[in-house]
């Protein structure tokens, strides 16, 4: 399972963070792990079988999107984003697309704004079902995978047909949305809210009631309120430890303000506390898609905008809720065609930076349980 | 808070503070040597920024800090500018604080102690920008290999092989 271990001699164990007396064994989990979802490279020190200090190496997957961003214009840009935090394309697509929307002081019509809330709640959606499956899947539990992936395949399909891609949609653009709905949209998402709602039960009957997998989630890994904010840990992370934090809520965009839906918060900040959070935001998704696919507005689907887009001189920073939680984008100008300088603040690399202060002390067995919900996506952490 | 309480109770404490306000948020510019003292007072004073979510830093060298900063940067050397974003999740309030530093030699204090989340993306920083963080508790490459020469999101760093210009 692990790569490569050694022991470390005994004049480093100071330097490795365990005690003089006990034997420290410095272990590799990643870069290819089947649980760690990508290319992240955790050393781990432990001493008999307590996690002592967790560090992760990064890097892996490390294309300097940021800098790339800077010999792209406006329009370009955005695509590459797709390819952050592929599971939340769509959302990332949003969050620049919001930015630049807030430089040219450009005003949307409702209809985009409709059609792009709808679509970051189905994203939504098949995120914490990618995240639910996978994660049952890393405490050994296979069924929940089919189970989790039948109903996201009718997400992907439904984007499919409205955006031409499955995964990296490069769906909305400055001014609105790319294309315009495919007429069978309302219906296919309705179809799919009613098979979903009749499947989400399911999901509680399969893991969460489970008590082998209560006992492995409940107290582990836990995150106190005050670290949860002193880390930067946003979305259902930081919501299972009693922080509000979520962008819709504190800072509405698009029409999250007209819609009604619940923050979701527990205050047990543990491993079985972030699981909650993220199925009954499943259930809030989909309350906000029920009152909204039957009210999309009838109109453009995309402001007039220049071809080529100019933002004035400015710093620009637009929030929003991913499935991870909150991310940023930070956008310096200089009056050109492209930025002049462009960050992403990215969820789960704050996130990832909590992961070695709730794991110390805790069993090595307990690791994959508290990474798991997490739900770390690597391309995002490294960009 | 609004902006007018939060630039008077900075005042009172960094007489000396700059404030910008032209963006969506109060700029305040602070001096690398007053930072440590500051960072630990709005983390625990009247403004309670107890939330660091963006922590990143902007190149100017020498031709674009004499052209577009102000005041101009007539040092010569440039500038790299540390850029903060602080809100409170007591009052909701947000705050940007900003560090010029000076090209050729940046060092700045950490923060890492006050806020955690300071410690990756402060390392993160030193390895695409060089900024070097005195007093951090472990100040290594994050993102880069070991051998990797020069910082990838200065404005100069040119790569042979992997640059995408358009």
């Amino acid at each position: 399972m692990y790569r490569e271990t050694q022991i470390i001699e005994t004049d480093n164990i100071a330097a490795a963070g365990a005690d003089a007396a006990g034997a420290a064994l410095v272990i590799n989990v990643g870069p290819q792990h089947p649980a760690t979802h990508g290319v992240l490279h955790l050393v781990i020190t432990l001493e008999g079988e307590t996690i002592k200090k967790i560090e992760p190496h990064l890097g892996y997957i490390h294309r300097s999107i940021e800098k790339m961003c800077e010999s792209l214009s406006y329009r370009q840009f955005i695509y590459v984003t797709s390819r952050m935090d592929y599971l939340s394309a769509h959302i990332n697509n949003h969050a620049c697309a919001l930015c630049i929307e807030k430089g040219l002081q450009l005003e949307i019509p409702g209809r985009a704004q409709v059609i792009r809330v709808l679509m970051d709640e189905l994203t939504r959606i098949a995120s914490h079902e990618l995240w639910w499956g996978a994660m049952a899947m890393d405490l050994g539990a296979f069924t929940p995978f089919f189970y989790a992936f039948r109903e996201r395949e009718s997400i992907n399909d439904i984007m499919e047909e409205t955006c031409g891609a499955r995964l990296t949609m490069n769906y909305m653009v400055p001014g609105g949305v790319m294309y315009d709905l495919h007429p069978n949209f309302q219906k296919r998402v309705k179809s799919f809210i009613q098979l979903f709602n009749s499947k989400i039960d399911e999901y509680d009957d399969l893991v969460t009631g489970n008590i082998i997998f209560q006992n492995r989630t409940k107290g582990v890994g836990v995150l106190s309120r005050e670290d949860a904010i002193s880390f930067g840990c946003t979305g259902p992370v930081g919501r299972a430890s009693g922080v509000t934090c979520d962008i819709r809520k504190l800072y509405p965009y698009e029409v999250y303000d007209k819609v009604d839906f619940d923050e979701i918060i527990e205050t047990a900040g543990d491993s079985y506390a972030r699981y909650q959070v993220r199925l009954k935001e499943l259930r809030q998704s989909v309350r906000i898609i029920e009152q909204l696919i039957d009210n999309i507005p009838e109109g453009d689907f995309q402001a007039k905008t220049k071809a080529v887009l100019k933002l004035p001189k400015g710093e620009f920073y637009s929030r929003v809720e991913t499935a991870r939680g909150e991310m940023g984008v930070y956008i310096v100008s200089e009056g050109g065609t492209t930025p002049y300088r462009i960050k992403f603040r990215s969820p789960g690399f704050s996130n990832l930076s909590a992961l070695d202060h709730m794991s110390r002390g805790s069993k090595i067995g307990d690791l994959m349980a508290i990474m798991g919900t997490l739900d770390l996506v690597i391309p995002d952490i490294d960009r | 808070m609004t902006r007018e309480a939060m630039k008077e109770h900075i005042t009172r404490f960094l007489p000396d503070a700059l404030f910008e306000e032209s963006g969506e948020w109060l700029n305040v510019y602070v001096s690398a040597s007053a930072w440590k003292g500051f960072a630990q007072w709005l983390r625990n004073e009247a403004l309670q920024m107890d939330y660091l979510f963006c922590l990143t830093c902007v190149d100017w060298p020498p031709t674009a800090a004499a052209k577009t900063q102000a005041p101009p940067d007539t040092s010569g050397g440039g500038l790299l500018t540390m850029v903060y974003h602080f809100t409170s999740t007591v009052f909701r309030h947000t705050l940007v604080v900003k560090i010029k530093l000076n090209r050729n030699n940046p060092e700045i204090e950490t923060v890492s102690d006050t806020w955690r989340t300071a410690e990756f993306h402060e390392r993160e920083v030193f390895d695409l920008f060089g900024v070097r963080f005195l007093h951090h508790p472990d100040l290594r490459r994050l993102v880069l290999t070991d051998d990797f020469e020069g910082y990838p999101l200065r404005k100069d760093f040119e790569d042979p092989v992997n640059m995408i210009k358009l």
